[in-house]
């Protein structure tokens, strides 16, 4: 039998500093007292079922919603960039309607898109706390919500940059973005050598959530597959 | 066709906010950078964290030097951070009025 091990407790209290099989820790239970903020927005959601504005299932399908979204949609907006030149100057002229016209629930934000070429290399980050482009990119990773991230990328973007694997030829200038008030930013990457003629999905799948915020360039599968070439 | 006036330069004043919500980040404060573009006025967020009316100001991208932020520590002086700063966190610097750092 697979659980028959008498061997340990099973009793799943884990002691701080327990690893998982896979040698993981253990997530601490949040068994502490609910912070101010916590309190209020259970008391104000509590209280706007309770007079019937909003129902529990409305509340569920907005996160949900929120959640669903994924870089694709940005992905969508730079492979058709890539392909459509009067779609790119309309882009980079307004971001927010261009985004709108490929269908991005984009709200009441701004979009500004920023565009890498040979010379020039972009890469975004909200030093203040971590505003993103969620519209187009989905929630963000966790390291771009880290102090380590958002301290060190102004710093020494180079060096942060390499250790996410990029490394910059020496005459490409560096612009940090710091996200700090009301628009939010996208990173056009530039289109890799070897697709011409590639269809704007086989594009679109080249196109990382990273490379659009800056951490990152898409690059050809190795070696280039022959069928995404139509 | 007129020549492009040269790029307008600008100060992040100083102020001291310990403790207020403020929009200005303080690695900036007291730099200089030049206006890459001007984005238009929003309700002032220094005033809506606090619940209070809010005016429309407006809001500037403003391009800093790696050299202008580091000094000697920057890791390549001609890299730059652009940010986005409202303009009660700006003051305008006349030609040859450079920043004593």
């Amino acid at each position: 039998m697979p659980h028959d091990h008498h061997d340990h407790d099973h009793g799943h209290d884990h002691a701080p500093g327990a690893l998982s099989p896979s040698g993981h820790p253990y997530r601490a239970d949040q068994d502490g007292p609910l912070t101010r903020a916590q309190a209020l927005e259970i008391a104000v959601r509590e209280l706007m079922i309770e007079k019937g504005l909003v129902t529990a299932d409305e509340i569920a399908a907005a996160i949900a919603r929120m959640q669903a979204r994924t870089p694709a949609m940005g992905a969508a907006v730079v492979a058709r960039a890539w392909t459509d030149p009067d779609y790119k100057a309309r882009l980079i002229a307004d971001g927010r309607a261009a985004a709108q016209e490929l269908g991005a629930d984009i709200e009441a934000m701004h979009l500004l898109v920023v565009e890498n070429d040979a010379q020039t290399h972009n890469v975004v980050v909200c030093t203040l706390c971590s505003c993103y482009p969620r519209f187009l990119l989905g929630p963000p990773p966790d390291w771009y919500k880290q102090r380590a991230y958002r301290s060190r990328v102004v710093i020494e973007p180079r060096r942060v940059l390499g250790e996410f694997g990029l490394d910059l030829a020496e005459d490409v200038t560096v612009r940090v973005h710091d996200s700090t008030a009301d628009m939010r930013y996208l990173v056009l990457p530039a289109r890799p050598e070897g697709t011409e003629g590639w269809s704007e999905e086989a594009l679109a799948a080249l196109v990382t959530r990273d490379c659009m915020i800056g951490v990152a360039v898409p690059r050809l599968p190795d070696p280039a597959p022959v069928a995404a070439a139509e | 066709m007129a020549e492009r006036p040269p790029p307008q330069r600008m100060r992040v004043r100083a102020w001291g906010t310990k403790g207020l919500h403020a929009r200005a980040p303080w690695y900036l404060r007291g730099k200089t950078g030049i206006v890459e573009r001007r984005l238009g006025a929003y309700k002032n967020p220094e005033q809506l964290a606090y619940g209070l009316p809010a005016e429309p100001v407006p809001l500037y991208r403003i391009r800093f030097t790696m050299a202008e932020i580091w000094g000697d520590e920057a890791e390549r002086p001609d890299d730059t951070i652009d940010a986005e700063i409202y303009e009660h966190w700006l003051e305008p610097i006349a030609e040859g009025d450079d920043h004593a750092p």
